[in-house]
């Protein structure tokens, strides 16, 4: 087996060195009772090119190569080869959370850079090393948020992604903090009664989707305000950064905690993870922040240097005081995104958000010019609901025949927009893949 | 190692000193010691009621947290605000400048059953082995 | 040799870019509303690609890692990991399908996905397993949340309390309190292990469950498991077991069998998933059958189609949509989509590698390295816990305290040597714990090295203190200013957000 490595002269020699006289006389101390004496019912070892021949079987199976307008929390974009040859790298693929940073300052300046550029992008004051996904940050927020004020209600708007509510209920349920819905207007924004109706006294706060699940851009100035009126906290949760190339940054909107799923940098689909978490805090939240952070310093010598910081936040000191239970976080998703925003660099990001806008647009046009129509009316970036007139299972199904993933199919959810499909367009669909969706869709 | 006669002691390392319905509270040179380089003291507000035994407030260093617990009952009248800034002031002068809340107690009896300095020396020495 | 690097922002020249975009073939949109847009770009550095990669290349070269050398980071469990498993996972099946794709059209993924699932019960000889979780910590997340679930759904109340041991890894008194239970400490004994008595002492009406590390946090295994499990079952309550170190049980013992409830893995760990510098991991759940209801919602649950004959495997979401009774019992969702699948390709492409022989004989050699550095090292270190260990053995720096040396020091020192350093300072309820996990994949040479590095040091300490003290000295930095990281705190870089 070419994972290991021991001759039999070698076990002999280390077995007497550990005065030991067998293996299994190693393994004395397991009870016989607790013993599982048969074989382990798996599949025979497969050599390299046999399993590698088994995977690229399995792998086929999958069908990838159809035109896509997928997107609900999962963006296709291109990944530069250099990201990928990047963090292939056995130096920041192989090594363990920089908790020696003498050795690990690669890891360590990496994240501190990220932090950075994350900061910058979000407008916020810290950004913290990575979350599981954009999921589990919203999750993290709330959490925060009620432990702060004190409060165990939470507002949610319904326009934030399903999965993300989902996670967000699953995870705040134990400590009995509720879940208040916030409902829609037909411009797919926030609706400002169902606002004046949930954020009161007891609302920790309040949790908007920017842009939202159906890909409209709330203004959230007035969300802002309203929340923090009722002494409660911001958050936002972007399922697509890419689009703050264009629109507003979180911060400057007056968001206390700005999280996102930073999946579209770099970081490729990979059937749904492993993404990466975003989340960024305004100042004086540093204390209560979950997960790892870097910082700067110096060294014995006055040379500038990092570490991870703040560290008695975290669960290997605080234990059951945490501000979080998170250990392993996506460090290695986080050198993608850091390696992505570098490549782009300023005018970069806000070219390819402009370009993923210009196609969105070209196709909501063609669908405003059709049979069809745009659910909601309000600003979207590059994804946006289509209202299909008839089941949408069905459309999708048909396009599906033509080798076209027309979307997702909104009914999943909402069962009231059982004709909707979210539909979503990046640089990677071509004006002959927009003109073909459009042409079969609108048939 | 010091171990001054003035003030009573806690186990949990924190001491007190009486001045007639104030007790002043700290944490011990023996626990700035233990912690190393303070970096963090979390204070408790003005007015906050305490129970003895509560936990108030929070001093940390770069890899450790303890918990200041309250070693009488009482309320919180005043609280070492330069801390926020210069938190090694514990490390520096643990019984003096260091000290963390001052609290108007409510039972002066309170103190009756906390430990003298020798004892406390007596108690940290065996802590030790 | 190491070159000095600045940061990105430093190297930054207005005008460069690294990334090449396609012309747009589309008519230019009506702007977005001006209240809306972004008032001021990003501040965002702007280098050619070549810039990126070699500034990215010079600060990998500042990091060590597993493919450079010995890494026995104790609990950890830091193994080779397989390139064959970074093939697989970037194939382009796998890596470039979508979550929302339809479900025939990623049917190798939900293969895949149920074969890890039976592979990881097998293992663990438990019934069930949901491969959501994305990393450990979020696997007890996950598991103690269907704890709380099983009892709020048989006895009406969540319960309150959970027994967690003096030697634990912090995430399991952090994970518990996230589920709203306080956590109770059960104190190991003098052989490093629990006692039945010490646990009947505390287990009442009010504990929820038991949550047991074994092999322990000192690496032996808790040879009293069985009868602790009846203990916690006999009033009701459940044994949770963090599966960090399986990797000194697999086919030797099934924690299925020695009485535990629900347990997570951590592919990261046992499984050889690379560790990524601090992630992605995965930390899968496997539960007895009593608890498969309360798992995570069905959408994880690939299941084949019923029509005979067909090779394509689905979602079974039909029952959700429907309201199904039996899945309204689940804990909900714990991330989005269905877990961090490209880490669930590499153990997949690890185990069926392995097969159960191979897996039962990596678990045999890792315990094998642990006794041989153990054996050798005894004579220079302190040994607080004589009881056997299997995969990780731990040290204190009590001997060399004699000599004003710290476990600190010991690590540091061990850079210089060309290693990373042990675990150090856990578990807790060893002062100054140097706790060191070879794994099997590192060969009796590389063992040796260390072993001699470890007996050099214990020498120095003796000898020349003030080099131990100093170290390290050969590494890109010396030691750094923690210190002043929180007093005088930069968590990013000034200039470029303002």
């Amino acid at each position: 087996m070419r994972y290991l490595p021991h001759t039999d002269s070698e076990i002999r020699e280390m077995l007497a060195t550990a005065g030991a006289k067998s293996i299994g006389d190693l393994f004395r101390s397991i009870p016989k009772s607790c013993r599982f004496e048969g074989s382990l019912n798996l599949p025979k070892a497969l050599s390299e090119q046999e399993l590698l021949d088994h995977l690229k079987n399995l792998s086929s199976k999958n069908k990838t190569g159809s035109i896509s307008f997928l997107g609900a929390g999962a963006y296709r974009h291109f990944v530069p080869s250099a990201v990928a040859n990047l963090v292939a790298r056995s130096e920041f693929i192989t090594p363990y959370t920089p908790y020696q940073p003498e050795i690990s300052q690669g890891t360590l300046q990496t994240v501190f850079e990220y932090q950075t550029m994350i900061c910058a992008l979000f407008g916020m004051d810290i950004a913290n090393a990575s979350h599981y996904d954009g999921a589990t940050a919203t999750a993290e927020a709330a959490l925060l948020a009620a432990k702060q004020t004190r409060r165990n209600k939470i507002a949610v708007s319904d326009a934030v992604h399903p999965e993300y509510r989902e996670t967000i209920e699953t995870i705040l349920n134990p400590s009995g903090i509720k879940l208040a819905p916030v409902a829609h207007d037909a411009d797919g924004c926030i609706s400002k009664q169902s606002l004046k109706d949930i954020c009161d006294s007891e609302c920790a706060g309040l949790v908007a989707g920017y842009p939202n699940f159906f890909g409209v851009v709330d203004d959230l100035s007035y969300l802002a305000d309203a929340i923090h009126k009722a002494g409660g906290l911001m958050i936002t949760t972007t399922p697509e950064p890419l689009s703050l190339g264009l629109i507003e940054a979180p911060g400057a909107f007056g968001a206390d905690i700005a999280c996102a799923e930073g999946q579209s940098f770099g970081c490729g689909l990979n059937f749904g993870g492993p993404y990466l978490g975003i989340f960024t805090v305004k100042e004086k939240y540093l204390r209560m922040m979950p997960g790892r952070v870097v910082g700067e310093t110096t060294d014995a010598d006055g040379k500038r240097g990092y570490v991870l910081t703040f560290a008695t936040r975290e669960q290997h000191i605080r234990r059951e005081k945490a501000t979080s239970n998170i250990c392993s976080n996506e460090a290695l998703c986080a050198a993608s995104a850091a390696i992505y925003l570098a490549l782009l660099g300023k005018a970069g990001l806000t070219k390819l958000a402009e370009l993923n806008y210009a196609k969105a647009e070209y196709l909501k046009n063609k669908i405003k010019g059709s049979s069809l129509k745009i659910k909601f009316s309000g600003p979207t970036f590059n994804e946006f609901i289509i209202d299909a007139g008839k089941p949408a299972d069905d459309v999708l199904t048909g396009l599906q025949k033509q080798n076209i993933y027309g979307g997702v199919a909104l009914g999943r959810w909402y069962p009231q927009y059982k004709n909707c499909i979210l539909a979503c367009v990046t640089e990677l669909n071509s004006r002959e893949e927009i003109d073909k969706f459009a042409n079969a869709l609108c048939l | 190692m010091e171990f001054p006669d003035d003030i009573k002691y806690t186990k949990e390392h924190e001491w007190v000193r009486v001045e007639g319905k104030t007790a002043i509270v700290g944490i011990t040179d023996y626990a700035q010691d233990q912690l190393g380089d303070i970096v963090y003291v979390e204070l408790p507000d003005v007015g906050e009621i305490l129970s003895k035994g509560d936990a108030f407030g929070v001093v940390e260093s770069v890899k450790s947290v303890s918990d200041v617990n309250s070693p009488v009952s009482g309320k919180v009248t005043e609280t070492n605000d330069p801390l926020k800034e210069n938190p090694e002031t514990v490390n520096e002068d643990p019984y003096n400048e260091g000290w963390i809340v001052k609290l108007e107690m409510s039972d002066k009896a309170d103190i009756d059953d906390l430990m003298s300095a020798k004892e406390y020396e007596a108690y940290v020495t065996e802590e030790k082995a | 040799m190491f070159i000095e690097e600045g940061t990105l922002f430093e190297q930054s020249s207005p005008g460069r870019t690294g990334y090449s975009l396609p012309a747009c073939d589309v008519p230019k949109p009506d702007p977005l509303p001006a209240n809306i847009c972004r008032k001021v770009k990003a501040e965002l550095p702007e280098l050619s690609e070549a810039d990126v990669v070699r500034h990215f290349v010079r600060l990998s070269t500042y990091n060590y890692n597993k493919d450079a050398g010995f890494y026995p980071l104790g609990s950890c469990t830091m193994k080779y990991n397989p390139k064959s498993a970074d093939a697989a996972a970037v194939m382009e099946g796998f890596a470039k399908s979508h979550p929302y794709q339809p479900g025939e059209t990623v049917s190798g993924n939900f293969q895949l996905m149920k074969e890890l699932e039976n592979y990881l019960s097998e293992i663990s000889g438990l019934d069930a397993v949901t491969l959501q979780p994305a990393a450990g910590a979020h696997g007890e997340l996950t598991g103690m949340l269907v704890v709380r679930a099983y009892h709020l759904d048989k006895h009406k109340n969540p319960r309150k309390k959970v027994i967690i041991p003096d030697s634990a890894h912090g995430t399991n008194p952090a994970s518990v309190a996230i589920c709203g239970y306080e956590a109770v400490e059960v104190k190991s004994n003098s052989d490093g292990i629990l006692t039945p008595e010490a646990v009947k002492a505390i287990m009442d009406e009010d504990v929820a469950a038991i949550m047991i590390t074994n092999p322990n946090t000192l690496g032996i295994f808790e040879p009293n498991i069985k009868e602790i499990a009846d203990i916690v079952h006999s009033k009701g309550g459940l044994v949770y077991m963090d599966g960090a170190n399986l990797n000194a049980l697999m086919g030797i013992a099934r924690p299925g069998d020695f009485g535990v409830d629900v347990m997570h893995f951590n592919l990261h760990k046992t499984f050889a998933t690379p560790h990524g510098g601090g992630g992605p991991g995965s930390g899968p759940v496997g539960v007895k059958k009593i608890l498969t209801e309360y798992l995570p919602n069905s959408i994880c649950h690939p299941r084949p189609p019923k029509a005979e004959g067909s090779h394509l495997w689905t979602l079974d979401s039909s029952a959700v949509a429907d309201g199904n009774d039996a899945l309204s019992k689940s804990i909900g969702r714990v991330k989005a989509f269905y877990g961090n699948f490209s880490v669930l390709v590499r153990a997949y492409a690890y185990i069926r590698e392995m097969g159960g022989d191979g897996l039962k004989k990596a678990s045999e050699l890792a315990v094998l390295n642990a006794a041989y550095i153990k054996s050798k090292l005894i004579k220079c270190y302190n040994l607080p816990y004589s009881t056997d260990a299997l995969h990780e053995c731990v040290f204190s720096d009590k001997v060399q305290n004699e000599f004003g040396i710290k476990t600190l020091d010991i690590a540091k020192r061990l850079m210089d040597y060309g290693m990373h350093p042990p675990t150090i300072y856990f578990p807790l309820i060893v002062h100054g714990a140097i706790m060191i996990e070879p794994t099997e994949t590192e060969n009796k040479a590389a063992c040796d090295q260390f072993c001699e590095a470890m007996i050099k040091i214990a020498e120095e300490c003796r000898t020349n203190p003030e080099i131990v003290k100093k170290a390290p000295t050969k590494t890109f930095r010396r030691r750094l200013d923690e210190v002043k990281a929180v007093k005088d705190p930069r968590l990013k870089i000034a200039r470029a957000c303002g």
